[in-house]
């Protein structure tokens, strides 16, 4: 299992990024088009997605490439659609009443809203998480982060489910500071510890894509770097999509990034423009963006 | 007009400084108001001395009402008008529920004063059978009562409980939930004498007129319950946050699994109070059981035939029809009210107990 990849320090990984943003905006040395669909697995292809919410529509016409073993940031003004889009990656969206999606999202070949395709299949395959930290109140660290294996009735042996929660724990850099309370409740974790508790919770179903929804919004500075650094470790295993409002955090974690907009209010949501994260925050090609990344928005 | 218009405001006035805008009062907190409570009880006694003879009703209202005025009043003079709103609005809610206590308080101490005449172990092991006068117990009262509440228990928790999954988890506020939930409601409000009239009914279809039996009772008592069920597991089940269900689904996890493994476990406390709640609520039902299981001064421990002593109906049919000496009966009669709210004290203990156990830590 390759799951505790060489890890990447943190600040080598995240300040040239920063760098780059003030750097001229032909980024020299550039070997590969970032744009350019990369032939790997779980590549995720989005096709003229149309998304509702019975006859609203939140989403119009997105299509997009998420090229796997990266991260990808989706930015944008609030009720742009942004979590909307994400949680139609894993067919969350349609957990609401009323909601539906229309399009295509292809990850290795198969369209998640092709017929006959079972939704709770594609939730184990795509993970997420979520806003705020949500561990399971009535469940011990150990049982949360086997909660998706458990809950799905698969039975472990003690040595396999002991060795999982390790390996998922420590892959979501929480092991050093719960393995001594693995029996203890997991809301008895600060929010940030929670978090990772949530990370560990959803890599431990082994899932394809990593889906996050403002992970790091309802946690401190602390918190968020030890989320954001397990991000840029956890991008060698999985395809990362996560939506934030921090723009210095998209800047920081990731390779590519897209923008969302909105006309206004009850308009459709549209992706305004998608690129390299470099680019998007020195020299997008759309004023909309460029006024978005400089606080220049109205 | 510029702002610069506006006339400097006076810093140190003196109207500022002593009336309206002070932030400092006398205070009546502590023994003051314990003073207050204290003459208002003087004036309620004041009220009927005169008349000679205690009066405890005059005593009680005459008493809040001065506690009330009186602490609206002196507290006005003392204090500030807000702080005497304040304790004005709090005397009026604490009188409010001394008030109500005061039946509550009635009610158990004559019970359990009337009923210790006969709180012995004759009456918690020998039936009626064959007893004249003095002598004989509600043994088999008791075990009736038991065997048609848990025949009760067992129809109405799963009805109750799995229509409140189905309004809760499945229905999103179709338009047939919308008429279950009004049925629901209506159930609720059918009074008992109508459920057991229609147990009753239902059973002489089934086996002929003059049919009694635990089992028309429970049938009875079930239509009582089952609503209620379903109203406190409903309201249970929507306090559960929707992040956990989202997170379960997340996770890949069926609805079936993410209910029986993730909602009903962290709802369980409050279902499980909502069920005790329901049980005493039929578990004192008379009027009901009067017309499906009647009464016998033998022990049925069969709830398919026949009739069965219940201890609501041993308790009105000893007062009602008592034998000779008559307070034999009627001591029997208080006994059997006071082995009921026994029986519903050990079932709100049990299920406090159960829910501290099973509630999910750290959840607000």
């Amino acid at each position: 299992m390759n799951r505790s990849a060489t890890r990447a320090p943190y600040f080598e990984a995240s300040i040239p990024m920063t760098d780059s943003v003030r750097a001229p905006a032909t980024a020299p040395n550039e070997p590969v088009d970032a744009n350019a669909p990369v032939d790997l697995p779980n590549r995720i292809d989005i096709r003229d997605l149309d998304i509702y919410y019975g006859d609203f529509k939140a989403v119009e016409g997105v299509s997009m490439t998420i090229n796997p073993r990266s991260v990808t940031a989706l930015i944008g003004p609030s009720g742009c659609g942004k979590s909307t889009f994400l949680r139609s990656m894993n067919r969350m969206h349609e957990v609401i009443r009323g909601a539906y999606v229309d399009g295509e999202v292809i990850i290795n070949g198969r369209n998640l809203y092709g017929p006959g395709v079972d939704p709770v299949a594609v939730r184990r395959k795509v993970g997420m998480v979520f806003q705020r930290p949500n561990p399971f109140p009535t469940m011990s660290i150990a049982d949360n982060v086997l909660a998706g294996k458990k809950l799905n009735s698969k039975r472990m042996s003690k040595s396999v489910a002991a060795e999982l929660v390790e390996t998922s724990l420590r892959g979501a850099n929480l092991w050093n500071e719960v393995k001594d309370r693995l029996d203890g409740p997991g809301s008895g974790l600060s929010g940030g510890q929670q978090q990772r508790l949530c990370i560990a919770r959803a890599i431990a179903v082994e899932p394809d894509v990593l889906l996050m929804d403002e992970p790091c919004s309802a946690l401190d500075p602390i918190s968020t770097l030890a989320i954001e650094e397990l991000m840029l470790e956890l991008k060698n295993s999985y395809n990362i999509v996560i939506v934030t409002h921090n723009m210095q955090q998209a800047a920081r974690v990731s390779d590519r990034t897209g923008f969302f907009n909105i006309e206004g209010t009850g308009k459709p949501g549209r992706l305004i423009e998608m690129d390299a994260t470099e680019k998007i925050f020195s020299n997008p090609t759309e004023q909309q963006t460029q006024d978005y990344v400089t606080g220049r928005f109205g | 007009m510029s702002l610069t218009d506006i006339p400097p405001r006076p810093l140190e006035s003196d109207e500022r400084s002593n009336s309206d805008d002070a932030i400092t009062s006398g205070s009546l907190a502590g023994a003051p108001m314990l003073g207050i409570f204290a003459g208002a009880v003087v004036i309620g006694a004041l009220s009927w001395l005169p008349f000679g003879g205690v009066n405890w009703a005059r005593w009680v209202i005459v008493t809040l009402l001065a506690y009330v005025i009186g602490t609206l009043i002196i507290s006005r003079v003392v204090e500030s008008p807000r702080q005497a709103t304040d304790r004005f609005a709090t005397a009026v809610m604490s009188s409010a529920f001394l008030l109500v206590m005061l039946p509550l308080v009635s009610v158990v101490w004559t019970v359990v004063e009337r009923g210790a005449n006969r709180f012995d172990w004759t009456f918690y092991s020998e039936t009626m059978r064959g007893v004249i006068g003095e002598g004989g117990g509600g043994y088999h009262a008791i075990v009736g009562t038991l065997i048609v509440t848990s025949l009760t228990a067992l129809f109405a928790i799963p009805f109750g409980l799995f229509t409140a999954i189905y309004l809760v988890e499945y229905a999103n506020g179709s338009r047939f939930s919308k008429a279950v939930t009004a049925l629901v409601d209506v159930m609720t409000g059918i009074p008992s004498i109508v459920a057991g009239l229609f147990a009753y009914a239902l059973f002489v279809l089934i086996d002929g007129p003059g049919h009694r039996s635990g089992l028309a009772g429970a049938v009875a008592l079930t239509l009582l319950m089952t609503p209620v069920v379903v109203r406190t597991s409903e309201e249970m089940l929507r306090l559960v946050p929707n992040e956990l269900r989202e997170a379960s689904f997340a996770l890949g996890v069926p609805r079936w699994r993410t209910i029986t493994k993730v909602v009903l476990p962290t709802a369980i406390a409050g279902i499980l109070t909502g069920i005790v709640l329901a049980v005493a609520r039929v578990i004192g039902e008379t009027a009901p059981l009067l017309v499906t299981v009647g009464i016998t001064a033998n022990l049925n421990k069969n709830p398919l035939s026949g009739r069965m002593a219940t201890l609501p109906v041993f308790s009105y049919n000893s007062y009602k029809f008592p034998t000779l000496p008559p307070e034999a009966s009627i001591d029997r009669a208080w006994t059997a009210a006071l082995t009921l709210v026994l029986i519903v004290m050990v079932l709100f203990v049990t299920a406090r107990i159960l829910s501290s156990i099973l509630k999910p830590k750290g959840l607000r």
